[in-house]
């Protein structure tokens, strides 16, 4: 692994070799900036999305090294040799991931821009634990917010993809919960 | 869009090296953990380091030794999602992993550390924005001003400590290593901290806080955590009470340490209901009642984190009182 050297200046570029999505990256970047910006400005991964960039709404999350983390808040200095999963990493191949398919099924995005996050935070937890009960995907979800859904759906999604990962049919009818007469409002 | 200021980075191997680096650089340069702390700091530019020594490749930092027949030692660089996880840290302060899994978000528990809790910069609603909101203000002295907007005619500051992690190891009777180019001391972690928003630490700027030990818990040890807080994750608590305590069978309070977060600068010692505690049996109502009303008292709220004021007042005595029936078998 090349490390980063003791003394790095500022006001210089920083050699980043790092894995994503399965595929070695080597590239130069400035050094000032996180994971986030170099997946999106030097990588054309625009997929994870830019929201608050404090670490108070998960629009950015990624998988790092096998854990879930905000891409917002890792500095590009500390990615060296490190291996990174966005939501583009979960396609395989020409088909969806289970996760995007039934986020499409149960209509668990509106204007979309949380999914991305929903999407990895969800892949993270089904990867570790692909039993997880609602209360447990509800959990692992508590560090992205929705402003559109509810949620409900999106619950919805990650129940009706664990099955599918799992091998068991999908219960019928496909519905999301708000028409189930659920606290939504409808 | 907020970009982290320019800043150098060193990745020391060793914790001698980082010490040394940080005794050269002095207050130049910051300590970079898990990152979810001072990386939104740097970006609000309320921290502006010149220098990061990044501790990740330590790898001492990440030890852990001891058990908990003895005692455990938990390297600093120990992520909150660890503690939370942690069988024998649940069965045996489990106050240590109710307050660890309450901390912010699952993958900011997956980064911050525990050290990196511990060492949480102190906050306030005057603070904690960004450079065009405080410019607008003219800012406040904890950062680039001259007074405080809680309290204008006060002298010091009233940020806030909002560590989870540290009221239940102040309770717990934990203790923390400090390590510098000097050498290092072990102090307790009730002495880490100081009543003042802006020094809120007494951590010198050339101490790494390398470990945290925690002791042997007794048979009858008992201990928990409640936080109050606007939502289930996320926020930073309002009020955090954290309690320990051995209890005989009957329910008599042998001894107990209570200490708050959010209440004022550094961590709350409820001294006067844990003195009120000694000797009386929490089983009786009337008792836990007083205590929690004594606890209540302690926890002054400013108008500088969420919620109303009287509306906090009010919920500390219940929520003073969550916490001693959590301490009930």
């Amino acid at each position: 692994m090349d490390l980063v050297p003791l003394t790095t200046p500022s006001r210089e570029k920083l050699r980043l070799a790092f894995t994503v999505n399965g595929e070695p990256r080597d590239l130069v970047v400035e050094s000032y900036k996180t994971l986030l910006e170099v997946l999106r400005e030097d990588l054309g991964l625009t997929g994870t999305k830019h929201g608050c960039e404090l670490g108070e709404c998960g629009a950015c999350a990624v998988i790092l090294d096998g854990e879930l983390v905000l891409s917002c808040l890792v500095a590009a200095v500390e990615c060296p040799g490190r291996s990174a999963t966005t939501v583009e990493g979960l396609r395989q191949g020409p088909e969806l991931h289970p996760l995007q398919q039934c986020f499409a099924d149960h209509g668990a995005a509106q204007c979309g821009y949380c999914t991305p996050g929903m999407l990895v935070a969800a892949k993270w937890l089904l990867d570790r634990n692909p039993r997880a009960t609602r209360g447990e995907i509800a959990e692992a979800l508590s560090g992205q917010i929705c402003r559109c859904t509810g949620y409900l759906q999106i619950f919805d999604a990650v129940e009706a993809a664990g099955r599918t990962l799992r091998g068991e049919p999908a219960p019928a009818p496909l519905l999301p919960s708000v028409h189930r007469g659920s606290t939504n409002g409808r | 869009m907020m970009r982290l200021p320019r800043f150098r980075y060193l990745a020391p191997r060793k914790l001698s090296e980082a010490a040394a680096a940080l005794a050269d650089l002095g207050t130049q340069a910051s300590v970079l953990a898990g990152g979810t702390d001072l990386l939104p700091n740097m970006k609000r530019r309320q921290q502006t380091p010149a220098t990061l020594v990044g501790l990740r490749e330590i790898r001492a930092l990440r030890a852990r030794s001891g058990d908990p027949g003895s005692g455990m030692t938990l390297g600093a660089l120990t992520r909150l999602s660890e503690i939370e996880h942690d069988s024998a840290i649940a069965a045996n302060w489990p106050a240590l992993a109710q307050a660890a899994a309450s901390v912010a978000t699952p993958p900011l528990r997956n980064m911050g550390t525990l050290g990196g809790n511990l060492c949480l910069d102190t906050r306030c609603s005057y603070y904690d924005q960004g450079p065009e909101w405080r410019a607008a203000i003219g800012y406040c002295m904890k950062k680039d001003g001259e007074i405080c907007w809680v309290a204008p005619g006060s002298p010091r500051c009233w940020a806030v400590t909002s560590t989870d992690t540290a009221p239940v190891l102040c309770a717990l009777g934990a203790e923390v290593t400090l390590v510098s180019a000097q050498g290092e001391r072990r102090i307790p972690v009730e002495d880490l901290f100081a009543d003042d928003g802006i020094e809120h630490l007494t951590k010198k700027p050339g101490e790494i806080l390398s470990a945290v030990h925690l002791q042997k818990p007794t048979p009858d040890a008992r201990s928990t955590y409640v936080k109050l807080r606007r939502r289930g994750s996320f926020d930073f608590p309002v009020l955090g009470i954290a309690a320990s305590a051995r209890l005989r069978a009957d329910g008599t309070v042998e001894e107990a340490r209570i200490f708050l977060s959010g209440t004022g600068s550094r961590p709350t010692n409820a001294a006067e209901a844990v003195a009120f505690l000694a000797g009386r049996k929490l089983t009786d109502e009337d008792v836990l009642r007083e205590a929690a009303e004594s606890i209540a008292h302690v926890a002054r709220p400013l108008q500088n984190t969420d919620f109303s004021m009287s509306w906090r007042k009010q919920a500390a005595r219940e929520f003073a009182a969550r916490a001693l029936r959590n301490l009930l078998p």
